[in-house]
């Protein structure tokens, strides 16, 4: 098979029709209804991303009482200081208005007798959030100037002249390739799963925490486009409900569950302040002393309590809920069972990804990016991904005044083409895709702190994992795909090779150890705030990783990028 | 994590195998969607959703605590009933009302 090269124009492409690729459209479509939006995606907008199964609520909202500056301090101190703030804050502003819009859209938020959201802590509110993706993507394919197509996956950009003018693409159904030319371009590919060995190898080894479909595209492509990419090392690790990977702070929030081991004995107060990651590195070090297996304390629920987390489950993770009537026995029973999952990257839970301005431009012109893929703003959660759409929308509108489309050449585009035909002919050799998927897992696991050394690492093993990684990125250059779901698929451990070894170099370069399990470094146990209150920043430069350190950006600060 | 698809009751309609997020869904030589990739399943049951004829069944893997029960869904107005059906064939339905937030 060989592909056919099809050309596309459109003003604003947005990679990614998730939770920010999405909102990003339809405040374009908003806006200016002159100008002309391209969502590729790869699967298709009614339920791709992040939000296929749901979200059980919308867990960034400034509540009464609460302020987008508290908003701030809250992540501040969840991140141990390591933020930008600017981000945070101007993301913080607009939450209320983006989780307004939804509403009207469709999306069903509980309200008391006086018309307020009904609040869930201090910064939660509580939805039906079941079919919150149809919602957006309705709205979206009600826009006539927004074009989605779906079930492409684009492969990079296309860069001119030191600016990103579309990317490149290939159909899943026919043997197109896609040159697409756009005057902008928002990244929102969302961040990157299965780059460790999973908590469930086997059969169930996609029932995890994020979208085993989000591959770090959107990392990759910048990586490989040179980039500045953020905070990699503060990967994001899930403390969840054992095996079916489902959330737990429904439970923790819903009825008051606390965290126990074996001899019932409450034991997150042992392990410093209530902190995300101290809520798991204090599960990791329980089982390490022997104290597991580690439970959210139910037992005792009422009735009513249990039918209504049984409810919940269903609207957002389904298989907790079969996995209580398979157990004979639901939460008001038997306490439920928890662990942590394997490492992501994702840059809307915790700080990395793209180095972005205050504008959400990355530091190549013409690119902007947006939820997930976006570094340096953790707690973003689904408000705060629409929040940065809204805010890369904007800024994307304002960059393309003045400007007209560019097309790579002809020779650039055969290239390309090329390299995509190469895997689609000629013999496979020894290793095929998944080999190579899990030898990259297992290398993560084993020498970048996975699951089974308890998340920790030290530089011997990174080393290791340095020169295992580079080996596979050169076999998968031999990898041959039969169909073009096999050529998305060789795609996908490609990009998450790439991820993993910026990310390698990043564990590597954070000398201390800032949040514990996310990154666990053994050769420097102690945060060091003297000297590591710095962004480890890196560019991928002529097969290297350039470590850039940088100060902390204040609240205060527009920052901009020095070209 | 996976779904079986009951070959008698799938009309080869394609509602399923356009949402799947993972595109893990083909149609077969003989008109009906299969799962090709059933290991890559993320169990979001978006397919499960969709199907309008209680064709596919939702299920947990052995190694996830699975011991031979399974889920489908039927929509009603703005009802979401999920039936579980257990190994010895019991039910037990559970009805959401989606204009209803969850309680947590």
């Amino acid at each position: 098979m060989k592909l056919a090269a099809q050309k596309i124009e459109t003003d604003i492409l947005i990679i990614g029709g998730g939770t920010a690729g999405c909102y990003a459209a339809l405040t374009i479509a908003e806006r200016q209804a002159e100008v002309t939006v391209l969502i590729a995606e790869k699967a298709n907008i009614k339920r791709s991303g992040c939000l296929a199964a749901g979200v059980n609520a919308l867990n960034a909202y400034i509540v009464p009482g609460q302020t987008p500056e508290s908003y701030l301090e809250y992540v501040k101190n969840d991140a141990e200081g390591l933020i930008r703030e600017d981000l945070v804050l101007s993301m913080a502003a607009r939450l209320n208005q983006v989780t307004k819009k939804v509403e009207e859209l469709g999306l069903v938020i509980q309200k008391d007798n006086n018309g307020e959201y009904v609040a869930r802590g201090n910064r939660n509110i509580k939805i039906n959030g079941e079919n919150i993706k149809t919602i957006l993507a309705d709205a979206v394919t009600q826009k006539p100037n927004i074009k989605v197509l779906n079930r492409v996956n684009i492969t990079d950009y296309i860069i001119k002249e030191g600016k990103i003018i579309g990317a490149y693409g290939f159909s899943l159904d026919s043997a197109d390739f896609y040159v697409i030319s756009a005057k902008s371009v928002i990244c929102a590919t969302g961040g990157a799963a299965g780059l460790y060995r999973p908590n469930n190898p086997g059969l169930s080894r996609h029932k995890m925490w994020y979208s085993p479909f989000n591959t770090g595209a959107g990392y990759a492509m910048g990586i490989r486009a040179g980039a500045e990419m953020t905070t990699f090392e503060m990967r994001f690790i899930a403390l969840r409900c054992k095996d079916t990977i489902a959330p737990t702070g429904t439970i923790a929030q819903g009825v008051g569950a606390q965290q126990i081991n074996s001899l019932g004995e409450e034991y997150e107060k042992n392990y410093g302040s209530p902190k995300t990651c101290n809520r798991l590195y204090s599960t990791v070090m329980e089982n390490k002393n022997g104290k597991g297996p580690c439970y959210l304390n139910t037992v005792g629920i009422t009735a009513n309590q249990e039918s209504e987390l049984f409810k919940a489950y269903l609207n957002m993770a389904p298989a907790q809920t079969l996995r209580w009537f398979e157990n004979g026995c639901g939460p008001a029973e038997a306490d439920v069972e928890i662990e942590g999952t394997e490492p992501y990257i994702v840059g809307g839970h915790t700080a990395s990804g793209y180095w972005v301005d205050t504008r959400r431009a990355s530091t190549i012109p013409g690119l902007y990016a947006a939820g997930d893929v976006a570094g340096g703003c953790p707690q973003k959660y689904v408000t705060g991904c629409f929040a940065e759409g809204e805010i890369a929308a904007l800024s994307a509108l304002e960059y393309i005044e003045e400007k007209t489309n560019e097309w790579p050449s002809n020779a650039e585009v055969e290239e390309s083409k090329a390299s995509i035909d190469n895997y689609l002919s000629g013999e496979q050799g020894i290793y095929n895709i998944e080999d190579v998927e899990d030898a990259m897992q297992k290398v993560m696991d084993d020498y970048a702190g996975g699951i089974s050394s308890g998340y920790t690492y030290n530089l011997p093993k990174l080393k290791v994992a340095r020169e295992r990684i580079d080996e596979l990125i050169k076999l998968s250059n031999s990898l041959k795909a039969k169909d073009l779901h096999e050529l998305m698929s060789i795609y996908e451990v490609i990009d998450r090779l790439y991820v993993c070894k910026v990310l390698i170099e990043h564990l590597a370069a954070r000398k201390e150890t800032r949040w514990h399990s996310f990154q666990e470094n053994a050769d420097y146990p102690d945060k060091d705030d003297t000297n590591w209150l710095k962004y480890v920043n890196s560019r991928f430069v002529n097969g290297e990783v350039n470590l850039i350190l940088r100060d902390l950006v204040k609240r205060d600060e527009i920052y901009e990028h020095t070209h | 994590m996976s779904i079986l698809i009951d070959t008698q009751k799938c009309n080869g309609c394609g509602k399923c195998r356009e949402v799947c997020p993972g595109s893990l869904l083909y149609k077969n030589s003989k008109g009906k969607t299969e799962i090709k990739f059933p290991k890559d399943c993320w169990g979001c049951t978006s397919c499960v959703k969709e199907c309008n004829f209680n064709a596919i069944k939702y299920y947990l893997g052995a190694d996830i605590g699975g011991r031979g029960s399974f889920m489908y869904t039927k929509q009603e107005g703005n009802l979401l009933h999920w039936i579980i059906v257990a190994p010895d064939g019991t039910e037990k339905v559970i009805s959401i009302d989606k204009s209803q937030a969850n309680a947590y």
